[in-house]
């Protein structure tokens, strides 16, 4: 057909030739030149209706129409640059907003991670229900047996750790992630500098090679191009360095910690300075990723994985009692990186959608103001022949053309504030750095601005096809010719809008009532001017070079920093602990399980094969501790001097441990260990009451606090109460530090009050876009009904003033203008609230302390909305009420 | 749109003009001014073809694949654009002719000779 098209000019010289021809003819018949020409054409006929009719059926007019329609639409939005800006600044917002969350979307949700098939890459999880533990970790002979089992390509255990890397100007922080020799070949990725792992390398005990991120190989060695064979210094072991990792490479883990991985070290995971044979019930390996054979699907897998659980638990009875119900747990390694995330990113864009929705609807009801305004221009093009279809079209098509400009703008924004907005997110946030603007989220923004176009253009377009010619050309000379079914649609539209706008601002509401509960919950700690800086000690390879290698040798250097520390201007009280124990620490709460496992614990007197170990938060501290965040002692004793190395270990417990697992009894005596076979039994010497220690959400989370000069820890934090100025007193811990060891990094300086509001960091932030789109909302619905009541003021002004004149009471009019408004709210508000009650039950997990029905904030909103509405129908009903009757009658 | 001088000449059916075409095309390719001088001639002069409706329908025509159409030299030196009819064109021809003489027929049957003459 394409090739086939004639064109209009070749159509053109036919007829001319015809019309010689013809003249030709008759001028052979004797008839003079000018007769035959009148002739010729006479006989022709209409050459322009010829023309015509050829146009319609060998062109595609609707193309042509197209295009007229788009340059008529263009120069209408021209001539009203006012509305034209409002419309396509509405639409530019919201595409925007949209875009931009949904570009987190794409890049966390619906992209898979950037490994080649990503679909075979799985991680692994070992739970123990019976003990109340998930994720526990795996112990080395259980990862053997994966490996063994035909199931996986590569298994790999990932062991987070932090170092101490040595050698540079200061001694920094690293993290590293001790993996098994396959890593890299199981996530199919090769440095972009050197080599990665072999990954059928068996040697005992750590590898002597490392891999460096793009960011450390910049940072630390200035990209240095001759780094591969350089040696680097961590815990005071020597590391060559094989290979430099691409930037843009994320280790696949859990929390952000876990992703931004500086170094990579792999193990055998047997072998000094691990134990040459590990008991399989020693889960010391935190979690693992895994490859899985070429065809086989996770379910498959599992099933297969099911039965070698199986098999193992008959094996080796002693080690898998059947009461822990050990089971091994296969799912999407994307699952694992971006899980956490998921709900609160779907909150997200159902809100921004919404905004969008509500601004859509605004502008199908300014577009219908601005349709009875041009009644007159549709009836007369009606009148001339415009065939109806023609002229929804045309409407559409200018409403298209607004969501489009408005989609680029929103674009453009986009683009602009792309940094900026980055910024903004909580960097908790997985696959931040994959977040770009691509083709996907572009068509996204396109499909959403036509989607937004037609919604908004579809009532305006609709009602021009159904003009009623000769009322609206009798009307048209009074200047509007709003029917009344043209005002029965602009009232849904404002209900409509109020609903939705109410359901946003429930959502909002929520969350906001979430939000401020937890900030006023009880914390039974006292954070008020303390603050934590964190150091650690190193843990060489070779045991015999560890300087701190027994809790007596560690015991010295604590009282030396607690000496030094104690002294520091403004200082009042200092307590160390291991970094677990500093309350709420997000990060590193997750990063106790990434990096040690669960703690699994038995209690005294109870048979060890049919007991159920479990699990609980843990953490050693000195005795100053209890003191320093205000923690009181409910019973029995804390630490004290006699609790060193060689004497019995004694732990403080709090009253939800108590509870827990001595119901009924008096709990100060009774002794427990964990089930690591080689660790003393504990003693509970005293018992605390509980503190939101774990999770601000959470009030009772079993814990136990151990003697740090017993337990020893490496990974240290120092708490300093006083009147402390932060980044001054850290420096001057860093100091004290490195003057007694000057191998020791020191960082994370914070006040706990900027932890525990850093622990509702993702909250906050959903919280806030939540909000800032539901006032969104509230002052598009606030707009909303104030366009149309004062629309229909000014449709009234004749009647009113009749009445006016009649003797009607101001106080009448303007009580009747306000009841039109209050009914719309009212309806709006009614059906917003059977959409909130099915939404807030969907966010139920995402809320704290308010029941998804929570009666306070669904009615506070509604009377708010409802507030906004009357404030906003009250300025048209001024103008009601101002309506001079002589000039609204002589008007007519 | 018709002049005078044709007031007396028979207007074409719907769709007959078709049919005409195809049928004028049998003796050999001929161009618009062609065609529709035959057509007039040979029904002696009693049709009325307007030429300029001849155009819509050989684009029709040309369209649907019974015709085609290339530029070529009239007899009297001049540049047009020649119709042939085509192997579809053809089977058309006899087609629509078959179905046009049963309608005239059954048509005639019904007015019947008498009428025809008044």
């Amino acid at each position: 057909m394409f090739g086939r098209k004639r064109k209009v000019e070749d159509f053109t010289s036919e007829i001319e030739a015809h019309i010689q021809l013809e003249i030709e003819r008759l001028r052979e018949q004797g008839l003079s030149e000018e007769e035959a020409r009148a002739a010729a054409r006479r006989t022709f006929g209409n050459v322009m209706h010829a023309e015509e009719r050829f146009y319609e059926s060998g062109r595609w007019p609707w193309w042509d129409h197209f295009w007229h329609d788009i340059r008529y639409g263009l120069r209408m939005l021209r001539k009203s640059p006012g509305f034209t800006a409002i419309a396509v600044l509405t639409i530019a917002l919201g595409i925007g907003a949209t875009t931009a969350i949904f570009s987190v979307v794409d890049a966390a949700l619906l992209r898979p991670l950037p490994y080649p098939q990503p679909e075979q890459l799985v991680s692994i999880q070992d739970d123990l229900p019976g003990a109340g533990a998930r994720d526990a970790g795996m112990s080395p002979p259980e990862w053997q047996d994966l490996q063994r089992s035909g199931i996986f390509e590569y298994v790999s255990p990932t062991w987070f750790d932090e170092n101490n890397l040595t050698g540079s100007s200061q001694p920094a922080r690293v993290r590293v992630l001790i993996v098994a020799p396959n890593y890299f070949a199981l996530l199919g990725v090769k440095p972009q500098l050197g080599r990665a792992f072999h990954p059928e390398d068996h040697t005992p005990g750590m590898m002597l090679e490392v891999l460096i991120s793009d960011g450390l190989w910049k940072r630390a060695f200035g990209g240095d191009p001759h780094i591969l064979d350089k040696s680097v210094r961590m815990d005071t072991d020597l590391y060559r360095i094989v290979g430099v990792m691409p930037a843009g490479f994320d280790a696949p883990g859990r929390i952000t910690e876990e992703r931004n991985i500086e170094v990579w070290a792999a193990t055998s995971f047997y072998g000094a300075p691990m134990p040459d044979h590990p008991p399989r019930n020693r889960r010391n390996l935190p979690t693992a990723i895994a490859r899985l054979k070429p065809g086989l699907t996770i379910a498959a897998a599992q099933s297969r994985l099911d039965g070698l659980v199986a098999s193992l638990q008959k094996e080796y009875p002693a080690d898998y009692p059947l009461q822990s119900g050990w089971t091994v747990r296969l799912a999407p390694l994307k699952e694992r990186v971006v899980g956490n995330v998921r709900q609160s990113l779907m909150l997200l864009l159902g809100a921004v959608g919404l905004v969008l929705l509500i601004g859509c609807v605004n502008l199908a009801n300014l577009l219908l103001a601005r349709a009875s305004a041009r009644g007159r221009e549709m009836a007369v093009r009606r009148a001339l022949g415009s065939a109806r279809k023609r002229l929804m079209s045309q409407l559409l098509t200018e409403s298209l053309l607004l969501s489009l400009l408005g989609g680029i703008f929103g674009l453009a924004i986009l683009f602009g504030t792309k940094a900026f907005l980055l910024r903004l997110v909580p960097d908790s946030l997985p696959r931040l750095n994959e977040v770009t603007i691509n083709w996907v989220v572009l068509l996204f923004a396109l499909i959403a601005s036509l989607l937004s176009g037609v919604i908004f253009g579809l009532a305006p377009a609709l009602h021009a096809g159904r003009v009623d010619l000769t009322h609206a050309l009798k009307e048209a000379t009074r200047g509007a010719t709003g029917s009344g079914q043209q005002a029965r649609t602009r009232r849904v539209l404002v209900v409509t809008e109020f609903a939705l706008s109410l359901v946003l601002m429930i959502a909002a509401g929520l969350l906001l009532r979430s939000f401020r509960d937890l900030l006023n919950v009880q914390l039974g700690f006292n954070p008020q001017s303390v603050m934590t800086v964190r150091t650690r000690l190193p843990y060489p390879n070779d045991p015999t070079t560890d300087i701190y290698r027994t809790p007596a040798q560690e015991a010295a250097f604590f009282r030396e920093i607690l000496r030094r520390a104690g002294t520091l201007p403004g200082v009042e009280e200092v307590a160390l602990g291991d970094t677990a124990s500093i309350p709420l620490d997000q990060s590193l709460r997750d990063l106790k399980l990434i990096s040690e496992g669960q703690f699994l614990f038995m209690l005294e007197g109870h048979d060890i094969c049919s007991d159920q170990p479990a699990v609980v938060g843990r953490s050693s501290v000195t005795p100053e501790y209890f003191h320093l965040l205000g923690i009181p002692l409910l019973r029995g004793r804390l630490f004290n001097e006699l609790d060193a190395e060689n004497a019995p270990q004694v732990a403080v417990i709090n009253e939800a441990f108590a509870r827990a697992y001595w119901p009924g009894q008096d709990s100060l005596g009774k002794r427990f260990k964990s089930t690591r076979a080689e660790s003393p039994w504990i003693t509970v010497a005293g018992i605390i009451p509980n503190a939101r220690t774990e999770s601000l959400a959470e009030a009772s989370v079993p814990q136990i606090y151990l003697d740090v000069y017993q337990t020893g820890a490496k990974r240290l934090a120092i708490l300093l109460r006083g009147h402390l100025d932060t980044a001054a007193t850290a420096e001057l811990v860093r100091e004290q530090v490195q003057s007694v060891d000057p191998t020791l990094p020191v960082s994370g300086a914070q006040t706990l009050n900027e932890t525990v509001s850093a622990s509702l960091s993702e909250r906050r932030f959903s919280m806030q876009i939540v909000a800032l789109f539901a006032l969104t909302a509230l002052l598009l619905a606030g707009l909303g009904i104030y366009g149309v009541i004062s629309y229909m003021v000014s449709e009234r002004t004749h009647e009113i003033g009749i009445r006016l004149a009649l003797g009607a009471q101001r106080r009448n009019i303007l009580r009747m203008v306000m009841r039109l408004g209050l009914g719309l709210a009212v309806a709006g508000a009614a059906v917003g609230l059977v959409g909130a009650l099915i939404v807030s039950r969907l966010m139920a997990g995402v809320l704290y302390g308010v029941r998804p029905t929570d009666p306070l904030t669904f009615a506070g909103v509604a009377f708010l909305l409802i507030g906004v509405a009357l404030l906003a129908c009250y300025i048209p009903a001024r103008r009601a009420i101002r309506v001079d009757p002589l000039v609204a009658l002589r008007h007519e | 749109m018709s002049t005078q001088d044709n007031r007396e000449r028979l207007e074409l059916l719907q769709g007959t003009l078709d049919l005409l075409i195809l049928r004028t095309l049998i003796f050999g390719s001929q161009h618009g001014q062609g065609i529709a001088r035959a057509i007039q001639e040979t029904s002696e002069k009693e049709l009325l073809v307007e030429h300029g409706a001849l155009y819509p329908a050989l684009q029709r025509l040309e369209e649907r694949g019974w015709i085609s159409a290339k530029w070529g030299i009239s007899s009297n030196n001049r540049k047009a654009r020649f119709y042939a009819l085509t192997a579809a064109g053809r089977k058309q021809l006899v087609r629509e002719t078959t179905k046009w003489k049963r309608l005239a027929k059954a048509i005639a049957r019904i007015i019947g000779p008498e009428s025809a003459e008044g």
